[in-house]
């Protein structure tokens, strides 16, 4: 326990208790038997996982365990081969309207921000509500302005991604994701590529965004957030799921030996 | 001391130091010269060099240009001197700009240039409304083309129909250029697209297209164009030697373009295709809002670079017997009323050439510093 806190603390999250919520009794993501192949080489394994509407998951595992792989999976940015996904009732098939629609619903956020660089702040924000929602831009703007707010660079409205720093980036990414009015966040390690100091205020806006009762899935490194914001930590490796339980369960607790050594691993220094 | 972490007592303030001028001695055209002319021997001797060459070349040439040419006149007897004989490229001016173009018609031409420079000279001022540069951008990209042909060919609206053999000068030479460069970028976006498409025949065909438009020269395109075409055509359909030569220039200029974009679609991260997905934007708004202005600022020196080569190339047209600029000006310097004007005469040829080449050069320079929206260095 001793080491789960100072891991908090180096983050400043530790003062904060669990966000109380609601978890919705309706799947947003039903996983059922899902595999992946890049080639011949197989990714993901017999992937079954259910994510219930308000419920915020945090995936972990050492790299080349295809946490990224599955979450890319949710919207389709990679293929699966077998098995079925649904999100929010419909099934990703190679129906290319119906992946529309479900990226429609579900914001990224990815681990090197992947903002436009060609455009402003704004218009990075107000580009997908203008072009895919076909909302005016008077309105799209004044909501991209309340949630650059939101994640506290409404002052940065005007200038290029270029000339901000990698947790301001990150926090606009977020906002951008946000402008789509998603019903489903993912999270693609995205704090991995940034400096210490600024791990936090992208942290910050997380747990606010979970606060406010968004459905969350989120690959990510960082203990101190999965034990304060998830209602499950899923732990993977070798391409498949070995344990998913709560964080109180899953940190003082895990069943499988894999995990116990992974926890070990990060929580030594 | 202070630096080390304090532990009991209060820790010091941290104040940074004010950023400070360089010293005297690190600026200033003296030390220019000491840093770039002087630095070593081997670039004492380089500069020494230089100097010698531009005082050899310099003053011979403006005393040919300027002091001792004549300017002024209208026959081979005004120029008397030493110099450039101006005055052969005045009196045959109108020959160099408008080509056979009928006299009464020049007008049409002179609206031509007008428009045209209405459309360029806002691009270059750099406070001129950003809206209605875009405007007059697209306006010349789309409309001008299409209302400049039939004002210059006319038949149409009560304009007597002049046709393409009569056209020349630099006016034909702005036509070829203006309609391949025009035409060139579009095409060549759309073969590059084609190119990295997913289906298997798009891209075998847009590879075959480009692989042979840049396997052969210009000058057989223009032969084909000008020469087998006709062949190949049933008997009775016959169309204009001008527009033959143009889509010849267009394909093989496409090509050319084709290979340039795709080299600035290739360095598109491919984190940009799956932000614009994951939006759920799809494969031609990803293309037209996100793709396509990144890639096309990555390659503007290329773009340009094949712009420029194209302007020039437009040269080529006098062999399938179609007087652009430099054809005018060979036709004219054999005149034996004029004697020895041939200097004269390339110099101008090769001046007019450099002005646009020119423009197009800096407009792309002024471009690239406009669009960058990184760290500025």
């Amino acid at each position: 326990m001793t080491e789960i806190d100072t891991l908090q603390d180096a983050n400043g999250l530790s003062e904060r208790r669990p966000v109380e919520h609601q978890v919705g009794a309706e799947a947003m993501i039903q996983i059922t038997d899902m595999n992946k192949w890049f080639g011949s080489f197989h990714v993901l394994r017999d992937i079954t996982l259910t994510v219930h509407k308000g419920e915020r998951i945090v995936v972990c595992g050492p790299s080349g365990s295809g946490k990224s792989t599955m979450i890319r999976c949710i919207n389709r940015l990679e293929e699966h081969q077998a098995g079925s996904i649904v999100v929010d009732g419909i099934e990703l098939t190679e129906d290319i309207k119906k992946i529309d629609m479900i990226r429609r619903e579900v914001g990224m956020v990815f681990q090197h921000f992947n903002l436009f660089p060609h455009l402003s702040v704004l218009e990075n924000c107000v580009l997908a509500p203008i072009w895919v929602r076909k909302e005016p831009r008077r309105q799209a703007e004044e909501r991209a302005m309340a949630l650059l707010e939101r994640v506290k660079i409404p002052e940065q409205a005007k200038k290029y991604p270029g000339q901000l720093s990698g947790g301001q980036q990150q926090r606009v990414a977020i906002a951008r994701a946000l402008c789509m009015n998603p019903k489903l966040m993912l999270f693609d390690e995205p704090t991995s590529a940034l400096d210490p100091e600024m791990i936090k205020e992208v942290l910050d806006v997380m747990v606010q965004l979970a606060e406010s009762g968004m459905t969350m899935v989120c690959v990510t490194h960082e203990m101190g957030f999965a034990k304060t914001v998830a209602d499950r930590v899923v732990f993977m490796d070798d391409g498949q799921i070995v344990e998913q339980a709560p964080p109180s369960t899953f940190f003082t607790n895990p069943t499988s030996d894999r995990t116990k050594l992974f926890l070990s691993q990060i929580l030594k220094h | 001391m202070a630096q080390t972490p304090t532990t009991g007592a209060a820790a010091e303030t941290f104040r940074p130091i004010a950023p400070r001028p360089p010293p005297s001695s690190a600026v200033g055209p003296l030390r220019w010269a000491r840093d770039n002319l002087f630095s070593s021997p081997l670039n004492v001797i380089l500069t020494l060099i230089g100097l010698y060459l531009v005082w050899l070349i310099v003053p011979g040439v403006i005393d040919w240009a300027i002091l001792s040419a004549d300017f002024t006149g209208s026959t081979r007897d005004d120029c008397p001197s030493d110099g450039a004989c101006w005055v052969f490229i005045l009196q045959r001016l109108d020959f160099f700009i408008y080509g056979f173009y009928p006299d009464a018609e020049r007008w049409r031409v002179d609206v031509m240039f007008l428009m045209l420079a209405a459309v360029l000279v806002p691009q270059f001022i750099p406070g001129f409304p950003a809206r209605g540069r875009t405007w007059l951008g697209i306006f010349g990209l789309t409309l001008y083309p299409v209302i400049t042909g039939v004002l210059l060919l006319g038949g149409l609206f009560g304009l007597p129909f002049i046709e393409t053999g009569k056209w020349g000068g630099l006016m034909l030479t702005l036509v070829l250029s203006y309609v391949g460069i025009v035409a060139a970028l579009p095409i060549g976006i759309l073969l590059a697209l084609g190119r990295r498409s997913s289906m298997p025949v798009i891209r075998t065909i847009c590879v075959i297209f480009i692989e042979l438009w840049r396997g052969v020269p210009l000058i057989s395109v223009l032969f084909m164009a000008s020469v087998m075409l006709p062949l190949f055509l049933p008997e009775g359909v016959n169309f204009d030697k001008l527009l033959r030569a143009l889509i010849g220039i267009v394909m093989f200029q496409s090509a050319y373009m084709a290979e340039v974009i795709r080299g600035g679609l290739q360095g598109i991260p491919k984190g940009q295709y799956e932000a614009a997905s994951a939006l759920g934007l799809g494969y031609w708004r990803s293309t037209a809002l996100i793709i396509l202005p990144q890639a096309l600022k990555m390659v503007i020196p290329g773009i340009v670079n094949t712009f420029i080569a194209l302007f020039k190339d437009t040269t080529l047209v006098l062999i399938i017997g179609l007087f652009d600029i430099l054809g005018t000006v060979q036709a004219a310097i054999v005149d034996p009323a004029w004697g020895r004007v041939a200097v004269e005469g390339y110099v101008f040829a090769a001046f007019c050439f450099w002005v646009f080449c020119f423009g197009m050069s800096r407009y792309s320079q002024g471009l690239e510093k406009k669009l960058h929206t990184g760290h500025k260095r």
